[in-house]
């Protein structure tokens, strides 16, 4: 446990953790902002392997980080497209087309490797960027400031979605919609534009988060994300569909798993207990909500598709 | 355009056919953006829908090997059903077929000797007290602590596939494979816990009859019990129900404990009925179920949250799942386009309710509870 | 009422489609073929069950490859079924290929020997192959085949131990069990050997498929000042990357994984199966169909260290390698790794 408490090891684990974390930061807040216009979407793990594929094949072809992370994101918004489609226009039962959506990028995203790469070729990874004199901070800075770009974008991200729910106009009416859709509707704000907004700037999200992990890693591999997705899923949960609570859990759940992968490596893990140990960010998670046991309710009309009159 | 204010309108002939061909009309939609995908890749379309069709429905084989695959997605179902009509989102089916397969599993490892009449409803015991503790957990967790079911089942399932790893390569592990080249698996169980055959010279065991009688009994339960009125109770509000008098708190906590219960069954049927008779991992939880615990929330759903119609759906999403892997097969296509195209069929098929609402002009919703409108609330009110 | 039509009619159509494709289809025979009479002409029909994708570079790969060597000298018609980690579909592959009558069907997994233990049974003019593991379960119709690849696990360990100029050598495992478990044993007991005080370090991610573990494991060896890591499983391209990244010598396993890193990756223990998989063959023909267990290691060119011609080796460390593949050929060299 003593080389564990060293600064160096301490720092380059809270590293860790916070590039494991963006990934799901991105899909949760863009999952967020879904759920609180009152659409559940269970496809985001399709949509993060699409948009990892999507960028990955994108940095081999091109070699072009930033053309990888807005193919990552365009794939995300024409699949929010179809998913706002299916959701809001046809009403259909939101956990089922999720599912749906999950096992069609799972599948494609997989298929289309095999057709157009197949042998794992390893592409460059994203870049840390330092960012000028934060970096050199002795311990913060190794441990914060020296991130890639898309992980700042993630952690900017968080004010920036807690600024629009919180402060404008469009946070209000997003609101509005996930609460009392037909209330909202009858002064005048568009149900089902507001949700197509909030589908597919989420979706994008998702698209950008499989992009961020794709890039991490520089590979692509079937499920590359691993449940990922619904993880994000949960952890909206975790935030109570606030972007800072989002982060939050974002945060616990990676920092944990880095700690356990860090502890693996430096012995104080048994070989014997690997597999427990691999436990440990799921049931942290759990203890910590149920400590923090906050009572805010989910938006009254998640999950139900709206329908003027009915 | 409401069809209510025009009687006539209900024998427009034109739309009553569209509404009853809706959802087959989806799924051959589906199916031919497959055989276009099957094209793309060098497969002939004709040779792999014909062989999904035989693989699924076209011989005793066939049909044998679809009504085994659908037994647990019947058993997951129609937990889902009790689950979901509660309105407790149990997403958790994967960690609680899981904890089932291994409950039953260490019972068989422990007590082999047990004559075959008692030893096959023990291990299925087992199986459904394993899935209801792994679904209990949650339950009380929503009901007590306000931890939402979706966080916690999903996180479940995470603990759920690491506890089998640890188990089946260490405590459990077959000692003949274990140290040189262990495989992480147990032993080949106590035959006489193999779930009976009952068609000789085929595969189907009695797991069959095990998910009919479970999809009875779930029906039973949920509209001529009193527990299942409060099942349902609950599911439509809340406050009304607890205005009522009901044990809203302990309703919850069964209504998950009774879902992972009939996963946790599921569990048990797949270790006992499988070719292997042993419990076998390859590191993740698919591995062993099959995603049964998502494909079960499919089956459910588009059975309309009702246990018994939940068989039809289970039989027909199995037949596609093993077609699927016919097509695979017959054509050498790549797996993961069977994958996509399961996929695609989902979506295109849940979508065309639309066009089933728009003639009937009632909000559907697969049986999922449409909860009176709640007012909005105050901050202290508990988060559904 | 609404839904009991609609679930009709879905069913409808599927017996349509099923009613269509039974009249035009021609009926197979579910006979199994007899083999053990083929002449060269005459195809030798195999089946490949595998748990993952069939180019992973790791394990499918090696048998995929293996097979595909052989075609030509055996006239093999191949059928692949890839990605069947559910082992109740590989077990109904498993049969779907055995009922359809191929000669050899080779279960690549050990997560199958269950299975092929109950399926192997009813069809006995059929031959299965099952690995990587030791038990033909006492069926004449069930082949082993197992790879010690702890063999070339030590020899690489060995190297990677007078390469490693901090003493820290970090490897990757997934579950603690079968082909990955022997190979990183074998890699720790030759590490040991080379240099006594080396500092090797284990870290199994609890999955064979989980990339960006295995690259946040890799990555955190990094920063334990490992400069020689090793792996095995099919998620190990995530710690290749890392190596790739940080110019960290890297030793594969299974497959030739120098195309994933070429700067980097000193060598692989390479898996040549149609060592064994032809001696199977052979002896199906010859009309055995089981009851035997096949090895392949360093003695018998089953498992090749395949060096990569593009990284600057120096001579003394690829000498170490060299003898120590020798030691254990001729049995001077014991891996340590109980058999």
């Amino acid at each position: 446990m003593s080389k564990f408490l060293t600064i160096s090891v301490l720092t380059a684990t809270a590293a860790s953790g916070i590039r494991l974390a963006a990934p799901f930061l991105l899909a949760s807040l863009g999952e967020t902002m879904g759920q609180r216009s009152g659409v559940l979407n269970l496809g985001v793990e399709g949509v993060m392997l699409l948009g990892a594929f999507g960028s990955y094949y994108t940095v081999l072809q091109t070699g072009d980080l930033w053309l990888a992370a807005i193919v990552g994101v365009a794939i995300g918004l024409i699949m929010g497209l179809i998913t706002a489609v299916v959701s809001v226009t046809l009403k259909a039962e939101q956990g089922i087309s999720g599912i749906g959506v999950f096992l069609f990028g799972l599948g494609m995203s997989d298929l289309m490797y095999q057709k157009l790469v197949g042998t794992p070729r390893p592409v460059a990874q994203l870049p840390a960027v330092n960012i000028p004199f934060l970096a050199d901070i002795p311990g913060f800075g190794k441990m914060l400031f020296r991130q890639s770009l898309l992980v700042y974008l993630a952690v900017l991200l968080v004010p920036a979605l807690a600024f629009v729910l919180n402060r404008t106009t469009y946070g209000t009416k997003i609101k509005a919609v996930g609460e009392n859709p037909a209330a909202a509707d009858s002064l005048g704000v568009s149900v089902n534009r507001i949700r197509y907004s909030t589908v597919i700037l989420g979706n994008a999200l998702a698209g950008l988060a499989g992009a961020t992990l794709a890039m991490e890693l520089g590979i692509f591999q079937q499920n590359l994300t691993q449940g990922a997705g619904f993880i994000a899923v949960a952890l909206v949960y975790f935030g109570a569909w606030r972007p800072w609570g989002v982060l939050a859990g974002s945060l616990l759940y990676g920092l944990v798993a880095a700690i356990v992968l860090q502890w693996k490596t430096l012995g104080i893990i048994p070989l014997s207990a690997s597999d427990l140990a691999a436990t440990a960010p799921a049931v942290i998670t759990i203890f910590a909500l149920v400590l923090v046991a906050r009572r805010f309710r989910q938006p009254a009309a998640l999950a139900k598709a709206y329908e003027r009159g009915a | 355009m409401s069809s209510k204010s025009r009687g006539l309108a209900r024998h427009d002939w034109g739309r009553l056919l569209l509404s009853w061909f809706a959802m087959p009309l989806a799924a051959l939609a589906a199916l031919l953006i497959g055989a276009l995908m099957l094209w793309a890749l060098g497969a002939n379309p004709v040779t792999g829908y014909r062989a999904l069709g035989e693989g699924a429905f076209g011989s005793v084989d066939a049909l044998t090997n679809t009504a085994i695959k659908a037994v647990p997605l019947v058993l997951v179902g129609v937990g889902i059903c009790i689950a979901f009509r509660a309105n407790v989102l149990n997403i958790g089916g994967e960690g609680q077929l899981v904890m089932g397969g291994l409950a039953s599993t260490a019972t068989a490892l422990a007590v082999p000797g047990v004559p075959r009449p008692l030893l096959i409803p023990l291990v299925l015991l087992a199986g459904v007290a394993g899935g209801a503790i792994w679904g209990a957990i949650p339950g009380a967790l929503k009901a007590y602590f306000s931890v939402n079911e979706i966080l916690s089942t999903i996180m479940l399932n995470i603990v759920a596939v690491q506890v089998m790893n640890y188990l089946l390569s260490g405590p459990l592990i077959d000692k003949k494979f274990s140290g040189f080249s262990a495989i992480p698996q147990t032993k080949r169980l106590a035959p006489n816990a193999d779930l009976p055959i009952l068609v000789s010279n085929t595969k189907l065991h009695a797991g069959i009859v095990v998910a009919l009688l479970a999809a009875i009994v779930v029906y039973v339960l949920l509209w001529r019990t009193g527990l299942g009125f409060r099942l349902r109770a609950v599911g439509l509000s809340r406050e009304a129900s607890s205005y009522a008098g009901m044990p809203v708190k302990r309703t919850i906590t069964l209504a998950l404990t009774l879902s992972g219960a009939m996963a946790g069954l599921a569990g048990a049927v797949l270790v006992f009925g499988s070719a292997s008779h042993r419990m076998v991992t390859d590191g993740t939880a698919t591995g062993f179920t099959g995603s049964a615990g998502f494909n079960g929330i499919v089956a459910a759903l588009f059975g309309g949250l009702h246990p018994l119609w939940t068989v039809l759906s289970s039989f027909i999403f199995g037949g596609l799942l093993v077609g699927g892997n016919a097509v695979q097969r017959a054509v050498q296509v790549p797996s993961s386009l069977i994958v996509a195209l399961n996929g695609l069929v989902v979506v295109f098929v849940v979508s065309i309710e639309y066009v089933r609402r728009r003639n009937r002009n009632r909000p559907l919703s697969f049986g999922m509870p449409q909860p009176v409108q709640e007012p909005s609330g105050t901050p202290e009110e508990v988060e559904l | 009422m609404s839904r009991k039509v609609r679930i009709t009619s879905v069913a409808a159509v599927l017996v349509a489609i099923v009613l269509i494709g039974a009249a035009c289809s021609n009926k197979k025979t579910t006979t199994p073929s007899t083999s053990g009479a083929s002449t060269p002409v005459e195809p030798f029909k195999v089946a490949i069950v595998a748990p993952s994708a069939p180019n992973d570079l790791a394990f499918t790969q090696s048998m995929v490859d293996a097979v595909n060597r052989l075609k030509d000298q055996y006239n093999l018609d191949i059928a692949v079924s890839d990605s069947l980690f559910v082992v109740e579909d590989a077990a109904a592959a498993i049969q779907d290929y055995a009922s359809k009558g191929y000669d050899l069907v080779i279960a690549h997994g050990s997560q199958f020997g269950g299975s092929v233990q109950e399926i192997a049974a009813d069809f006995p003019d059929v031959s299965f192959a099952w690995g990587t593991a030791g038990d033909t379960f006492g069926l004449p119709n069930v082949f082993a085949y197992q790879a010690a690849s702890d063999q070339g696990g030590y020899v690489m360990g060995q190297m990677a131990a007078a390469l490693s100029q901090s003493g820290v050598i970090g490897v990757v495992g997934p579950i603690e069990v079968g082909d990955a478990k022997l190979y990183v044993d074998g890699f720790k007991n030759g590490a040991v050997a080379e240099k006594s005080t080396v500092d090797v370090r284990v870290n199994y991610t609890g999955s064979f498929s989980d990339v960006a573990l295995a690259s946040e494991a890799a990555k955190s060896f990094v920063d334990a000042g490992a400069d020689v890591m090793t792996g095995s499983a099919q998620m190990v391209v995530g710690a290749v990357g890392v190596a790739k990244e940080n110019n960290i010598a890297w030793f594969g396993t299974q497959s030739n994984q120098t195309s994933l890193a070429p700067e980097v990756v000193v060598a692989s223990q390479v898996y040549h199966w149609e060592v064994v998989l032809s001696q199977i063959i052979d002896a199906i023909k010859a009309g055995t169909l089981g009851g035997q267990t096949y090895n392949i290691d360093l003695a018998n060119g089953g498992e090749v260290v395949e060096f990569n011609p593009d990284y600057a080796l120096s001579d003394e460390v690829k000498a170490i390698g060299d003898a120590a593949v020798q030691g254990i050929k001729d049995g001077s060299i014991t891996t340590g790794v109980s058999a």
